[in-house]
């Protein structure tokens, strides 16, 4: 079902991957993917692993957790292996008419996969360990110094809190949606591909009228509630960076210098 | 036309470490032409039980016949199943989208493969029996109409199927008591005019009592009673149990029972709820 | 006397979608809500209770007419912000007034809104979790809560606030009998607090809980006064398409049989009571 979705989800837990500064998680991830592009081999996909591995056994999230936010993807990352393995040239493995499988596509679109997943992974350990409102807070506070040069660091801030928010509800209300014109008769399933998205329509259009309602009702919900924008606003959970923070400061530099390490001497 | 429900079982993420037990070892039936309600608490497994009926869901276990036809079994043609059974979700005013009434009403006709002359006239006659006016409303856009207009068009975009059995899954939920009576009344009118099999879910007791030939009550993935609105109503305790009240004048007539007026038992209506207390005073001399 | 909300002449009118045609959702009300008193207001759709409702908070403005809360004028810009905090305001729809996936941070919205010292925040989030008897879901989304649920944290988040009157805008519309009797619970807890209640409906019996009973049609009030006196009005409320409650319906019918039964019986134990009087 729709709603079995955890990408973008929060997981309750009281780790102290949990307690750590939003921002220095925000950073540690971006430095996590960043590495993951410069990594060439696969020992340097290892070492990521390892210690993607190590942040997930600390914050004590379950695996089959997070590999059940990978489902929805599965569709992206069996597309672009497949590519990968029968589009790149070199020594053939195996032939079947046109599709050719080398050695080289293989090894690469097996490359490409580890990113993918470590990517994906990497990057759902971020929400699933942060609560939404701190990871908004701390985008905004990463993003403050811009304000300057006017970049709305609060409402981007703010858009992603309620993103956050209403991911789950629109996911529900889309498969109350898909059942109520599957009980019409509407057929999602066969015909070709211009069928199939004409198909799409009756969905599409209440699901679009609901955002619309949800929005205009949560606005207005929102200015009753005092809502003016960033400006004299105060948090409960205010960000001050705290021992553990520090201590996981220095594991990040010692990453990101194994890695580089890794990478120009192998 | 006939509902047989046999041992019905439906188990939700099978394998999973979620795993549950949605509905177990419900069996019922339904004849020809009766008017059955559906009463249960939110999340009993009422919406999971309307879903099989209109093979939206498979069962894990047991079987659901409908006019002969196993709807559970392997290839069995959705479009046939749908062709018989209507069903009419909650809120169903979200599911509207076409530009004007009469279109949003012919999607159901039209995927059921119809001709055209055939949908249009289906269209006309639905519309006609939820209580609009089809010269005046055909052509208007859905999304204009006030929220009672709108239930019913998306009521009529089922009813246009014709179905022999509809479902609807508390078909009045948010609306203010003029347009509650409204949907009720036209329920009624359709149950009555096409003779279709009616199941409505509903948490309005008094609504139950009055409309339905044999009411189910399920709680907790499991049938708890079932029998007509005087019998079930009967079970005061049993229904307290699982957190159901009885309908509100019941409620009144069985607190009057307790401190020894003398009336019938399970009184579901006001008017006899009056016929009865005025005989009893009248027999004691007083008034 | 110590009116919390004056509404003087109120006229309220909306332009019509693509057209210049304007409609009157508000002819002339004038009311005084008095401080910790417990208001419902009844009306079928489209009766302008609603359209009122979102006047008492500043939401829409009067097209004339002016309306006092706690003494700011709701069409002074400069105390929007006053009259908001005085007046909080719950929606119908639960889902949709919740702005945070956390529960507790949602009711620490409207505080930080208000510039409130995070330590205080903190305070008013845990008082206000107990007050709705939600303090087990602190932690939990929003998505996977129940109607009733969701709407004890929107209401909790009101009264994070700290507003010295809520408008309640058809808070259990949307709930099953379970959901609508743990909201009407809470809703009286926080009139027994002090806090003055207006609850928009088109429930008889949760109108039955209120001290006073305002029965609009029309975008007019039509009947006003103690929930005894406006049920007794059985004609007029069936005119304006409403119900009556129960009791009143029963007594109706008795006095068609013959039997005598007085006008002002709402509660149900009442009746049983005055009917076992004469076994």
């Amino acid at each position: 079902m729709l709603r079995d979705i955890t990408l973008g989800q929060y997981y309750p837990g009281k780790s102290c991957i949990h307690g750590l500064d939003a921002r220095i998680k925000i950073i540690a991830t971006l430095m996590f993917i960043v590495e993951l592009f410069i990594v060439d081999n696969f020992i340097g996909f290892l070492i990521a692993a390892i210690a993607l591995g190590l942040v997930i056994a600390v914050s004590k999230v379950p695996v089959g957790y997070i590999i059940r936010g990978l489902k929805p993807i599965m569709v992206i990352l069996i597309f672009t292996f497949a590519l990968n393995m029968f589009m790149v040239d070199g020594r053939i493995l195996w032939q079947w008419g046109f599709l050719k499988i080398t050695a080289e596509g293989l090894e690469i679109a097996v490359f490409m996969a580890i990113r993918l997943i470590l990517l994906l992974m990497g990057s759902s350990m971020l929400t699933l360990c942060t609560r939404p409102i701190a990871l908004t807070d701390g985008i905004e506070r990463l993003l403050s110094p811009f304000e300057k040069v006017g970049l709305p660091a609060h409402d981007i801030a703010m858009m992603m809190t309620i993103a956050l928010r209403f991911i789950p509800t629109l996911l529900e209300e889309a498969d109350k949606i898909m059942k109520a014109q599957q009980a019409r008769g509407a057929d999602f399933e066969s015909g070709n591909l211009m069928q199939r998205a004409k198909s799409l329509i009756p969905i599409l259009v209440p699901l679009f009228v609901s955002s619309f309602r949800i929005a205009q009702e949560l606005a207005m919900a929102m200015e009753a509630r005092c809502y003016r924008g960033g400006k004299n606003r105060t948090r409960m959970n205010e960000m001050k960076l705290r021992k553990r923070d520090y201590i996981a400061i220095v594991f990040l530099i010692a990453f990101l210098a194994i890695i580089i390490v890794e990478s120009r001497l192998l | 036309m006939s509902i047989q429900v046999k041992n019905l079982k439906h188990i939700y993420e099978k394998g999973m470490p979620t795993e549950s037990i949605a509905l177990e070892n419900i069996s019922f039936s339904v004849e020809d032409g009766e008017f059955l309600g559906i009463i249960g608490h939110t999340g009993s497994g009422k919406s999971t039980l309307l879903q099989h009926l209109n093979g939206l869901l498979k069962p894990s276990e047991g079987t659901i016949v409908i006019g002969g036809i196993d709807i559970t079994a392997d290839g069995v043609s959705m479009v046939e199943i749908r062709k018989k059974i209507g069903l009419v979700f909650q809120y169903p005013e979200y599911q509207l989208f076409e530009e004007t009434v009469a279109k949003d009403v012919a999607f159901g006709p039209k995927n059921l493969g119809l001709s055209e002359e055939e949908i249009e006239e289906r269209v006309k006659e639905a519309i006609e029996l939820v209580g609009l006016d089809y010269e005046n409303i055909k052509d208007r856009s859905p999304f204009e109409l006030s929220g009672g207009q709108k239930r019913r068009v998306a009521i009529a975009g089922v009813v246009a199927m014709r179905p022999e059995v509809l479902i609807l899954d508390e078909p009045t939920a948010g609306l203010d008591p003029k347009a509650h009576k409204d949907v009720l009344d036209m329920v009624e009118e359709v149950h009555a005019k096409t003779g279709n099999i009616t199941i409505l879910v509903s948490h309005n007791m008094a609504d139950i009592a009055r409309l339905s030939d044999k009411v189910l009550v399920i709680d907790n993935g499991h049938l708890v009673t079932m029998g007509t609105p005087k019998e079930v109503f009967s079970h005061r305790d049993e229904l307290s149990e699982v957190g159901l009240d009885l309908p509100p004048i019941t409620n009144l007539t069985e607190m009057l029972r307790t401190r020894g007026m003398d009336i019938e038992e399970t009184i579901l209506t006001v008017d006899e709820a009056a016929k009865q207390i005025a005989q009893y005073l009248k027999s004691k001399g007083n008034n | 006397m110590n009116s919390i909300i004056k509404i003087e002449n109120l006229i309220f009118e909306y332009t019509k979608e693509n057209t210049d045609e304007g409609i009157r959702a508000i002819n002339d009300v004038s009311l005084n809500i008095e401080r910790g008193s417990f208001t419902a207001i009844l009306g079928k759709n489209g009766s302008g209770k609603s359209t009122l409702a979102k006047n008492l908070n500043s939401l829409l403005v009067p097209t004339s007419g002016v309306i006092y809360v706690n003494g700011f004028d709701t069409a002074d810009d400069e105390h929007i912000w006053d009259v908001r905090q005085s007046a909080g305001m719950v929606f119908q729809n639960p889902d949709n007034q919740l702005v945070s996936a956390v529960v507790e941070d949602d009711i620490a919205f409207g505080p930080e809104n208000l510039g409130i010292d995070p330590a205080e925040i903190r305070k008013r989030v845990d008082k206000a979790l107990e007050d709705v008897n939600m303090g087990k879901f602190r932690d939990k989304p929003p998505h996977l809560l129940s109607g009733g649920q969701k709407q004890r944290i929107a209401i909790a988040g009101v009264v994070a606030m700290k507003p010295e009157c809520i408008i309640f805008d058809e808070p259990t519309a949307m709930l099953d009998p379970k959901g609508r009797s743990e909201i009407m619970s809470i809703i009286k807890e926080l009139h027994d607090e002090g806090i003055t209640v207006v609850l928009i409906t088109h429930f008889m019996e949760e109108a039955a809980c209120a001290e006073r009973v305002i029965v609009m049609h029309e975008g007019k009030i039509i009947l006003d006064g103690k929930p005894q006196e406006v049920f007794s009005h059985e004609k007029e409320l069936r005119a304006v398409n409403l119900d009556v409650p129960l009791t009143i319906e029963l007594a109706t019918k008795l006095r068609e049989e013959g039997v005598d039964v007085p006008r002002n019986i709402i509660e149900m134990e009442e009746m049983v009571e005055y009917l076992c009087q004469y076994k």
